[in-house]
């Protein structure tokens, strides 16, 4: 690359440069250091050793992990049937609706999510909005105990990430050609076959990125639990967070960091296999 | 000189003179020897197969050519190696006598008309036409005097502040034109550029892209599939079929007297008999067999007594008689009418042959005429004149 | 037009977006009501929100979250719009992997990305502070700038930069010329996504943030451990509000020029 082309040479140069010393470099650290040995007195030293992932392999840390994956399958599973019909609705529609709907849906998208879940914990504490309902329509006789349990952390995941289940799938059935579901229909399937056989796999792709765009966050955004689920409840973001920031045992909080990326990669792999030869990817086109 | 040429022919003979000038008129008022882009064996080749293959080619100053050929023959190929968005593999490429190997297309003096015009949709029709000179920074005064007399030339005067979202397409392509046309190339290189317009705009735009190349005084490269259109237009046509040219002529060049197969079955419709050569009358003259029956024919080809031959009649050739007209059959066909179409200025007639051939029949509908109410099954006779015919030498399909 | 929608789709969708908003709306109704800790409408009230204009540590929080935004916005946002026109237009080696790097990026749990930079900094002693959180914004908002300017660069006629070439023009005059004034929609809305980002993000910012730089989300995280308080709800209400100015104003933008 000569310099006949400044331009070129200068914006690559910049943009390499930055996404070498900023997002390679400091991944390159996180699996360097998970290998290393933790010592108090310096936060890592220098000799390799696989410490770290050993200590995972204990009762504890499985434990971590096992209620981690339950809680965030769970709650993309809840996003899942919550959402489809949702994005399959407003996907389908047309005129001006349609515009204003969406718009609906796109600004908690943009308000935080520290914020959408702490006016969470108004609606679902003990003496909250949700229990005074459900209390007063004679639905309930003593008031629930929802917050700071398994059930509040779930609702707190759903409540935030729904939003990141309903956009790729909409964006995906926006683009199924309807004269697929005709032409189905015209050979004679219902309403119900016609969505078992070419509905859902011609969406599987926009649902498998809804799905990675919640499965992954349900274990990492560590505010959540935190604040909805107390002191007791540690899923993986809060286990790496402890580790960094409180215990500074930052190799064994690396290793779990590379464990995590190791499952995005899985997760990856499963959606680009699903989604190999499809021209129109939602991620990774 | 030629003008000493002229006077010596004309005290020959005043027609001999006459003939002279005719010709010369017709070619355009431009030196007839003058190439100003030359191709010399030139290859686009990729790992597994020639894109381009052996490219010898002269265009001729002013001349309105047209490259002409199906899908993925290689002419849109041709075109990019020419404006220099991409490089031959081998060979050489002159424009203007210089060899243009490396030189990035905006130093070569040819412009190109892309297939989707290309225009830049924020700017105005005028910023669009300034974009080129503006480049090369040319001075304001001569920059608006330049755009101003190629805005009237494709007469979109009244358009100057229009954005391309507000023009139609044959508007946004007169833009397209004024846009390279501005820069005074040595030649405009057009890539399908009506294409994507419909039959009736199209036929418009033919006619108009031919007066507009006359009065611009460019030499114009135009590739086509449409061999109605390159007929219609050009002052020559390059015939190419996989990465080969095929034939270079003028447009009746290239219809009637097709060097070979390709040429004859891509322009125009062609039926195609096996003949054998049965005697040579000398002066072109030959005798052909074509299913049994003796033909005399024309060909310019060298021939030998027994030769394999083609023989091509193109459908409008061919003439189609009811039983009843004739009397004398010796020298016709017998068939039967398998299908009628009406075309509305013709009537095309597929007529099977007694060993199974189909042929193709167009005739003009002349409502005096009853001899073109055919039924379908109606046995008929079918001949042609001799010399309409063109023979080729014989080619393995 | 829509079609008289059937009642199950209507009350489905309205069951959605009252889950939505519902607690949103308690909370701006609560940010009003005049009592501590009671669940019942004592009476409308501006008194936490004359506490919240009074705090001045918010005040400071806010205004650090603000510059930072607004730096972060358009560092990230000129990198990613030069990134995403290399990625178009040009061929070089590495591309292809560029290209996996943004979306994994983006896909990237934040935990992993702030533990990371957290690395990267103690590597290079870097002291965390406004320097910190500075870099670690920019670094991830800079591939959604990415893969929203290179949408809208994929929606061009490519031909039109083949035209620009042929015509004489430089890469850098195409771009200022012609790529900008095309792509600025896209821009715009890039650098909003990226500025709201920055001022909502908690996970990140609490890995590298620094005692003497006090960012908004941070003290609001701070805060909400200890206790539902009104002056929060005051706090949550303003910033709702602003976000949805600002969501609002980027549609309007958009529209006008899409």
């Amino acid at each position: 690359m000569n310099m006949s082309n400044p331009f070129k040479f200068f914006s690559l140069s910049m943009v390499w440069l930055w996404m070498f010393i900023f997002a390679l470099l400091p991944f390159c650290l996180i699996v360097i250091s998970s290998f290393m040995k933790h010592d108090h007195l310096q936060i890592f030293q220098a000799s390799v050793t696989i410490d770290s992932y050993k200590q995972l392999n204990n009762a504890v840390y499985f434990h971590i992990f096992e209620k981690s994956f339950i809680l965030a399958g769970i709650s993309t599973l809840l996003c899942l049937l919550l959402g489809y019909p949702f994005a399959y609705v407003i996907a389908r529609m047309h005129g001006p609706w349609k515009n204003f709907l969406l718009l609906l849906v796109i600004i908690p998208f943009w308000t935080s999510s520290l914020i959408r879940s702490y006016a969470l914990i108004a609606m679902i504490k003990t003496k909250g909005i949700l229990n005074a309902v459900l209390l007063g329509l004679g639905i309930l006789h003593e008031p629930m105990q929802l917050l700071f349990t398994n059930t509040a952390v779930v609702i707190g995941l759903v409540y935030n990430l729904l939003p990141f289940m309903v956009l790729p799938i909409m964006t995906n059935i926006e683009r199924l050609d309807t004269r697929l579901v005709d032409a189905a229909r015209d050979l004679g399937a219902n309403r119900f076959t016609t969505f078992k056989r070419v509905i859902i796999p011609l969406t599987a792709p926009g649902i498998i990125a809804g799905s990675i765009l919640v499965f992954l966050p349900s274990m990492t955004i560590f505010y959540i639990p935190d604040i909805l689920g107390g002191a007791k409840s540690i899923l993986l973001g809060n286990l790496i967070q402890n580790q960094f920031l409180v215990a500074q045992n930052w190799p064994m909080g690396a290793a779990v960091s590379v464990v995590l990326s190791l499952v995005l990669v899985l997760l990856i792999g499963f959606y680009l296999w699903a989604t190999r030869g499809s021209k129109n990817r939602e991620l990774l086109t | 000189m030629v003008d000493i040429l002229l006077i010596s022919l004309h005290n020959l003979h005043p027609s001999y003179g006459m003939l002279l000038v005719y010709g010369q008129v017709n070619a355009g008022d431009h030196a007839l020897d003058k190439n100003v882009i030359e191709l010399q064996g030139v290859y686009k080749s990729l790992p597994d197969h020639d894109i381009l293959h052996d490219i010898n080619l002269e265009v001729r100053e002013g001349e309105f050519l047209t490259l002409l050929g199906p899908s993925g023959c290689g002419k849109t190929t041709l075109l990019r190696l020419i404006s220099g968005f991409d490089e031959p593999t081998k060979g050489r490429i002159f424009i203007d006598n210089k060899d243009v190997s490396g030189l990035p297309p905006h130093k070569r003096h040819v412009h190109t008309v892309f297939q989707s015009y290309a225009l830049f949709p924020h700017m105005t029709v005028y910023e669009n036409v300034a974009f080129g000179l503006r480049c090369q920074k040319v001075a304001l005064a001569e920059m608006e005097a330049r755009i101003a007399d190629v805005i009237k030339m494709v007469k979109l005067e009244k358009y100057l502040q229009r954005k391309p979202s507000q023009l139609s397409g044959g508007q946004q392509q007169r833009v397209a034109i004024a846009r390279a046309a501005v820069n005074r190339p040595r030649v405009l290189l057009l890539d399908e550029p009506l294409s994507s317009l419909d039959y009736r705009l199209r036929q418009t735009m033919q006619i108009e892209l031919k007066q507009l190349q006359r009065k611009l005084g460019i030499t114009f490269i135009f590739v086509t599939h449409d061999q109605e259109e390159a007929l219609s237009m050009s002052d020559r046509i390059v015939v190419m079929q996989e990465g080969c040219i095929e034939q270079v002529g003028t447009p009746r060049q290239v219809y009637e007297d097709p060097q070979n197969l390709n040429v004859a079955k891509f322009v125009g419709e062609a039926n195609i008999f096996e003949g054998e050569i049965t005697h040579l009358n000398g002066n072109n003259q030959v005798i052909v067999s074509i299913l049994g029956k003796a033909r005399p024919a024309k060909s310019r080809h060298h021939l030998v007594s027994g030769e394999k031959v083609h023989v091509l009649v193109r459908p409008e050739d061919v003439r189609v008689w009811a039983p009843a007209e004739i009397e004398d059959a010796k020298d016709m066909f017998a068939g039967s009418v398998e299908e009628v179409i009406y075309k509305g200025t013709t009537v095309d007639l597929m007529v099977r042959l007694e060993n199974n051939k189909l042929i193709a029949a167009t005739e003009f509908f002349d409502e005096d005429d009853d001899r073109l109410e055919y039924k379908m099954g109606e046995k008929v006779w079918v001949n042609w004149t001799p010399g309409w015919e063109v023979i080729l030498p014989h080619e393995h399909e | 037009m829509m079609r008289a929608a059937k009642l199950p789709t209507i009350s489905y969708l309205s069951f959605i977006y009252l889950f939505f908003y519902t607690p949103i709306f308690i909370l701006i109704a609560y940010s009003f009501n005049n009592t501590q800790y009671s669940l019942l409408w004592h009476g409308f009230t501006w008194q936490w929100y004359s506490e919240l204009f009074n705090d001045a540590d918010l005040w400071i929080a806010a205004w650090h979250s603000l510059v930072l935004g607004l730096a972060a916005a358009t560092l990230a946002t000129t990198i990613g719009m030069l990134a995403a026109v290399c990625l178009y237009r040009y061929r070089f080696l590495g591309r292809h992997f560029l290209n996996g790097l943004v979306f994994i990026l983006i896909l990237s749990p934040e935990i992993v990305t702030g533990a990371s930079l957290l690395l990267l900094f103690a590597m290079v002693k870097l002291p965390l502070g406004f320097i910190s959180l500075l870099l670690s914004h920019v670094s991830f908002c800079i591939p959604f700038v990415i893969v929203t300017a290179y949408s809208r660069l994929i929606s061009f006629d490519k031909n039109i930069f083949e035209a620009a070439k042929d015509l004489g023009a430089s890469d850098a005059l195409i771009f200022w010329r012609i790529i900008l004034p095309l792509l600025w929609p896209a821009l715009f809305a890039g650098w909003l996504l990226s500025f709201t980002l920055s001022l909502d993000d908690v996970i990140i910012s609490y890995f590298v943030t620094g005692p003497e730089f006090e960012i908004l989300p941070l003290r609001i995280f701070s805060m909400v451990r200890s206790g539902v308080k009104p002056e929060i709800n005051a706090l949550c209400s303003v910033l709702f509000a602003v976000t949805f100015c600002l969501v609002l104003l980027s549609q309007l933008v958009l529209r006008k020029k899409a």
